[in-house]
């Protein structure tokens, strides 16, 4: 079992005693006493007590109450919870003496502090339980010394170590001594069974800052001086400045000053309201930089891809061509898909203040390092000048890996010499975008006796392609004759990853398809799926990413939580699996129809992540997944002309709303392997599962996201 | 620029602004009060709500030329500890991921819960259906108006 792992590899570079984190200054007042207890006071001032920093993870108060710094950023999916959760486990003190506050970057102490692909907590696991194991033993160390006894007669547990005599010492009695002790090797980890707060339904730790209206988010952020930036930028892709007039700009009450750097021009006020009215009378004239590309003419481009014959090959079994001529059928399809915006609740901003001491940046980022680094480079100065602190972000979904705001507020803090806060509107949000791609998918399947014989997928996709490790999916290794091909289209549209890259559209495309290949081969869809698995079980091909065992377990779990086969009448169900993120999901969507148009009612999820570190914010993940994915699956639609996008706000742009919302049903596979994310698994299988429900219900076999726009207008208006 | 005197939260606040300044803005930015968030601008996403009297409202589109005597609520008013009901039911039902939209979701549901204090499933659907959570939260803020309600 993995919990018995050591410390062998973990690094020791993270027992460094810190200077960065001394003084108080990180404990910001907040305690999770109150978060666990509703209405319960808590016995102590945390803010008060004498805290001792033990490590950059961990600091121990004289009264035993720990502090741990979650080191990843936290954009909704957990982590600040999650994170230290499994340090606590291993250093085996009581949740309610626990408070959890926001590490800052830092690049000594912590490891991979990103905020992307569903990584963290999978990266994180064996160094945070090594860190709290490691502290742990640190502390029943010192207590045996102060003893005079031998440690290994000595245990610790809930904060408390007891020798052989009974007698007892608090970690807040040893810390001090702990602290200057050598660090241990090889120290043992606790098995799944002994978890005491791992498996445990823990509140998201910022709650009670969240529903009382505390600052916490980047927006939220004030710094002595600060003054507001909004910044104009070309108004389509493909156009440059020329020039521009700011007088009306500086008439405006409140604005500071007006600053062109590049192609940008950012209005500075003393408050964010002169800024955005300073920006909305700027006049400024712009030239078109080449043709300005829409919609209608990357679609023309990437079917003209599908249609041809260049492709860069990214797996190839068997001989696809020749069982395609053998075959009794081939079936092809091919789907569509829009660009989308990520569109985070708080719109993007960033802090910055460039002195010449230093570069002070605050903000929402899921990518701090190399944030910071760009910085550097980009005001020339040296990386170490460059401290960066990390708030917790209205939502990420992939838009703040991009930096571009942080450099944006650092560039303007540079020029115009003083503390900048840039505050994107929602309409700079949706038209600065570095969107999911469009992308089309053409998938060709032959059949001969009955089995699928050969399965060729083509990708056709704008400034990119697939990640390496997608052409090793489902269903690579399960049919023999198997081929990916890629080909892309180079446009000036920003672009980027969105939640669930490539996945996201993939999933639905891929298993819209084999439910229409269950139909053609007169099979149950699951049914299909979990033959296929056969095939890839015992494989030594060291490529393939995905478990055949996991997935089938996966597929069996929903289809006996979901009644499938066995929904009443006038509910149809659509099914479908798919593996991302290093987690299997599968999902089963039932549809009714009202007014003779389908309304999703409920989706059923089984989920194999590994051990479940968090339930309580797991299954959240998983629900929020699931809805976003069928709401940007249903409405999400994101066109331009003439290099400008058609929608900027949500008048014009649909975002998936309470009344259109299904009901979610999350259950977890229970397995003792290694926890794997999920802020992003839940939403890929939910589009194909809708659609193939939909398909049951209706007849029609849906190809294009959004699904509104191949259903009947009317279907518009028609809500759950 | 005018002086413009404010009941927000029980306290009387003057507030020198243009006109045309948004609730939001003078609340953010002058008054250092935070919680209430910045969506969308043209009051199409909720995240901005405020109770203005007894009513839900959008204060990214409420200039504060138009407010005159109505006391303000605003999610730092809501309760003094975090005891609104519908606070409480929040952190039951452990409602949040990225938490951003979530003020203006329980500024939504405290003053419905107000007009009908024991809604159908179909009314909190309904009345929660302008406000936006990208994170998708939904199954959760329509099980906490629910206990939110049981607990009124």
């Amino acid at each position: 079992m993995e919990s018995k792992k050591s410390t062998l590899q973990f690094s020791r570079r993270n027992f460094l005693r810190t200077s960065a984190l001394a003084g108080g200054g990180m404990l910001i007042g907040f305690n999770l006493l109150t978060a666990c207890k509703p209405g319960v006071k808590p016995p102590v001032d945390i803010s008060k007590l004498n805290f001792n920093d033990f490590n950059a993870f961990i600091k121990i108060s004289d009264e035993g109450y720990v502090t741990i710094f979650s080191p990843n950023p936290e954009i909704g999916q957990g982590v600040k919870t999650s994170m230290p959760m499994i340090i606590a486990e291993e250093l085996d003190v009581s949740w309610d003496k626990v408070n959890v506050a926001q590490g800052i970057l830092d690049q000594k102490n912590y490891q991979r502090q990103v905020a992307g692909g569903s990584q963290s907590i999978r990266f994180g696991w064996d160094a945070l339980r090594q860190t709290g194991a490691t502290a742990k033993q640190m502390l029943v160390n010192a207590a045996a010394v102060k003893w005079g006894v031998d440690a290994s007669t000595c245990t610790a547990s809930e904060g408390v170590i007891t020798n052989a005599n009974g007698d007892t010492l608090g970690y807040g009695d040893v810390v001090k001594e702990a602290a200057g002790l050598e660090v241990p090797e090889n120290v043992p980890l606790k098995e799944l069974k002994d978890y005491k707060i791992i498996g445990q339904d823990i509140r998201n730790v910022d709650i009670d800052k969240i529903r009382t209206g505390k600052p916490l988010f980047g927006l939220d952020y004030k710094a002595e001086g600060m003054v507001y930036a909004s910044v104009m930028r070309p108004p389509a892709f493909g156009k440059n400045l020329v020039n521009f007039d700011d007088t009306a700009a500086k008439a405006v009450n409140g604005v500071i000053d007006v600053v062109k750097f590049g192609d940008k021009i950012a209005v500075l006020g003393k408050n964010t309201w002169a800024a955005m009215k300073g920006k909305k009378v700027l006049k400024a004239q712009w030239k078109d930089d080449g043709k300005l590309e829409s919609t209608s003419d990357h679609d023309k481009e990437l079917l003209k891809i599908l249609n041809g014959n260049k492709f860069d090959i990214r797996r190839e079994d068997g001989n696809v061509k020749r069982v395609f001529a053998q075959a009794d059928k081939v079936i092809e399809r091919t789907f569509e898909s829009p660009f989308l915006p990520h569109n985070c609740m708080e719109p993007m901003n960033f802090y910055a203040n460039v002195t010449a001491e230093k570069v002070h940046l605050v903000g929402p980022i899921q990518t701090p390092a190399w944030t910071a680094s760009r910085v550097s480079k980009l005001l020339g100065r040296k990386p170490e000048e460059i401290h960066l602190e990390m708030t917790r972000m209205g939502g990420g979904f992939g838009r703040r890996l991009y930096g571009d705001f942080a450099l944006e507020a650092a560039e303007i803090s540079n020029l115009s010499k003083k503390p900048v806060k840039v505050v994107f509107s929602r309409e700079d949000d949706m038209a600065a975008g570095i969107y999911r791609p469009a992308i089309k998918y053409r998938i060709a399947a032959s059949m001969k006796g009955g089995k699928i014989t050969g399965y060729h997928l083509k990708e056709a996709a704008i400034n990119g392609n697939m990640y390496g490790l997608i052409p090793n999916f489902f269903p690579a290794g399960c049919i023999p004759n198997y081929k990916v091909s890629t080909g892309n289209y180079k446009s000036k549209m920003t672009t980027g990853a969105w939640r669930a890259p490539y996945t996201n559209f993939l999933a639905f495309a891929e298993q819209s398809f084999f439910n229409e290949l269950a139909q053609e081969l007169g099979k149950d869809h699951p049914q299909l799926l979990i033959e296929l698995l056969q095939n890839v079980k015992g494989t030594t091909d060291k490529r393939i990413e995905y478990s055949g065992q996991r997935m089938e377990d996966t597929i069996r779990l929903v289809v006996e939580k979901s009644n499938w086969g066995k929904a009443p009448s006038g509910t149809y169900q659509g099914f479908a699996a798919y593996y991302s993120h290093n987690t299997h999901v599968a999902e089963v969507a039932d549809v009714e129809m009202k007014d003779g148009y389908p309304i999703v009612k409920k989706v059923t999820v089984a989920v194999d992540c590994g051990i479940v570190v968090n339930p309580l914010g797991a299954k959240n993940q998983v629900e929020g997944g699931v809805i976003d994915g069928i709401g940007h699956a249903m409405y999400g639609n994101f066109t331009f002309k003439n290099g400008e996008p058609e929608a900027k706000n949500f008048d014009r742009y649909r975002l998936i709303r309470m009344q259109e919302t299904p009901q979610v049903d999350v259950h977890f596979v229970q397995n003792d392997k290694s926890p794997t994310g999920l802020g992003e698994p839940g939403l890929p299988p939910a589009g194909g599962a809708v659609a193939n429900a939909i398909q049951a219900a209706t007849g029609k076999r849906l190809l294009n996201q959004p699904f509104i726009q191949e259903l009947d207008k009317k279907a518009n208006t028609i809500l759950g | 620029m005018p002086n413009y005197t404010l009941k927000v939260n029980g306290k009387s606040v003057t507030v020198n602004a243009d006109p045309d300044t948004p609730l939001l803005w003078v609340l953010r930015d002058e008054l250092d009060m935070v919680g209430t968030k910045f969506g969308c601008g043209i009051a199409q996403c909720g995240a901005c709500t405020v109770h203005l009297g007894e009513d839900a409202i959008r204060s990214c589109s409420l200039p504060i030329g138009n407010i005159g005597n109505e006391p303000i609520t605003t999610i730092e008013g809501l309760s003094k500890d975090g005891s609104h009901p519908v606070q409480e039911a929040w952190k039951e039902i452990d409602v949040p991921q990225c938490g951003y939209c979530q003020a203006g979701q329980m500024m939504t549901a405290s003053a419905f819960l107000k007009q009908n204090p024991n809604p159908s499933k179909e009314e909190i659907r309904e009345a929660m259906h302008g406000n936006i959570c990208r994170c998708a939260s939904y199954n959760r803020i329509e099980k906490a108006v629910q206990l939110a309600a049981q607990k009124s």
